[in-house]
């Protein structure tokens, strides 16, 4: 069995885009096009979250999101799904996501 | 290219009402395309999950390209079907054996069944308050007719012990991390030996679609997706409870809250395992700030469905849940299905016309007017209403 991760999926996309482009089709959209937000901690937490996946679940789940909503979230990738993220990251990550993501009114 | 409807339906609920679709305003709900799919709404990138728009839920059985994806863990292999094995086994089997994809197809009685498969999450984005998770709105759901054996015909040549307790699953699909836990499931083995339960090598008349769990998935009618293990490569018969995340801490609810089968095995006095579909239905015909021409025939139209007691009733009221009209029921197409059904609306007077919908299950149970919380947004089978328009 070949096993292929799922970004050979996206690069193929990539790929073709140019040719869309040619054709007057809008540009396909990338994982590349989410971007976080401005503010310290954000490229340790781009880094470390897109790992394992890309970063609209970020911004997606915002309103449901306090600091404690999040504390929840940093320990559940940290101790369920390995997450190789330091005490001292997890900090900067949670500082980071509350500033930026904590939507939840 | 998208057609102009299929974008104002995409996009759906910008308009009135108390809940919002899910994403709205986030700024994230956009179309987007993975390969040999048409535009779904992308939820995430990678593990991909991209949820059906409304528009592609308007046919009694759903598209295989516009179907609706969900995976947990971001390594997909595309499977080749000529290599791929299925591995039958276990503590509690008497006699394990593998199988290709053509053994599967040979060697067992082949059978087709109707069913709708809808993620657990389903509609999660429209809770209030917001819970964590994928924001699923409305399209976590479809309605296909798979192609298959009998999971209990693979289990009675593997020989099921008499201490057989539940049949563990795994997939081909895989985490990023070696620390991060495998997506494996299980099932009480008696689910696992009812008839319904089939290993599916086909969805409407085609091979499964690699995003769907090619070359051959699990299909568990009337119990939610979770179960639904797509690209099988393991099955195993056990005398123990499946000890992982996902099976002791993912898709489990308050014990007692919500009706449907109980999983025995992996309950405690906190929490359970979700199990079957909750009598649910969905609009199909309109959304929220649809406009309906004064004296012109409009009819309302939708789906309803359940965990395959069936679909007794489908009612419609437009004052405010006062009163109720019997929709018409389309044919059956199987009681794992889902039922289509249709009200001509009244449009004579001008003003707005707020249509609710409720579905009665033939095992009793309605769709209830409130929501039932639960932390992780499961079953949100509430009566849905759309706020309409005649002018």
């Amino acid at each position: 069995m070949r096993r292929t991760p799922q970004r050979l999926g996206v690069a193929a996309v990539v790929l073709l885009a140019p040719a869309l482009a040619l054709s007057g089709a809008p540009r396909v959209p990338s994982e590349a096009d989410v971007q976080l937000k401005d503010g310290p901690g954000r490229e340790l937490t781009s880094s470390r979250c897109t790992i394992c996946h890309s970063l609209e679940y970020i911004p997606a789940n915002a309103p449901a999101m306090d600091r404690g909503a999040w504390q929840k979230t940093v320990q559940k990738m940290r101790e369920r799904f390995g997450a190789p993220v330091s005490d001292e990251e997890a900090q900067a990550i949670l500082n980071y996501l509350d500033a930026a993501y904590s939507g939840k009114s | 290219m998208l057609k102009r409807r299929e974008l104002l339906l995409g996009a759906a609920g910008s308009l009135a009402g108390r809940r919002l679709w899910a994403g709205e305003g986030d700024g994230v709900e956009a179309l987007s395309s993975l390969t040999g799919k048409k535009a779904l709404i992308r939820r995430a990138f990678r593990p991909p999950n991209y949820e059906t728009p409304l528009a592609d839920l308007v046919a009694p059985f759903t598209r295989n390209d516009a179907f609706f994806v969900r995976y947990h863990l971001a390594v997909i292999p595309e499977v080749d079907p000529r290599a791929w094995r299925l591995e039958v086994g276990g503590a509690s089997a008497q006699r394990p054996f593998s199988l290709s994809l053509e053994d599967l197809k040979r060697g067992f009685e082949s059978v087709t069944l109707a069913a709708v498969n809808q993620c657990s999450g389903n509609r999660r984005g429209l809770f209030v308050p917001r819970v964590p998770g994928v924001q699923w709105g409305h399209g976590a759901v479809g309605n296909a007719r798979w192609r298959g054996v009998r999971l209990r015909d693979i289990l009675h040549r593997a020989g099921v012990g008499a201490d057989a307790l539940e049949v563990w699953f795994r997939g081909a699909d895989s985490p990023v991390l070696p620390s991060t836990p495998e997506f494996h499931k299980s099932l009480p083995v008696e689910r696992a030996l009812d008839e319904n339960t089939l290993v599916a090598f086909e969805m409407n008349g085609e091979p499964l679609p690699h995003w769907n769990g090619a070359p051959a998935r699990l299909i568990v009618p009337g119990w939610t997706g979770t179960y639904w293990m797509k690209h099988l490569t393991g099955i195993r018969v056990e005398a123990q409870p499946l000890d992982n995340f996902w099976m002791k801490v993912a898709y489990r609810l308050p014990t007692g809250a919500f009706p449907g089968v109980r999983f025995v095995s992996q309950e405690n006095p906190q929490t359970t395992p979700i199990t079957e579909v909750l009598v649910n239905s969905l609009i199909t015909s309109h959304v929220s700030g649809a406009r309906l021409a004064r004296g012109r025939h409009a009819e309302l139209r939708g789906k309803a469905w359940d965990n395959g007691a069936g679909i007794e009733r489908v009612q419609i009221s437009t004052d405010a849940r006062r009163s109720w009209r019997d929709a018409t029921l389309a044919r059956d197409l199987g009681r794992f299905a889902w039922r289509e059904f249709s009200l001509p609306l009244d449009t004579a007077k001008p003003g707005p016309l707020t249509v609710a919908v409720r579905a009665r299950s033939r095992s009793g149970l309605q769709q209830p007017d409130t929501l039932t919380f639960n932390p992780a947004g499961y079953h949100d089978n509430i009566v849905q209403s759309v706020d309409l328009e005649v002018v």
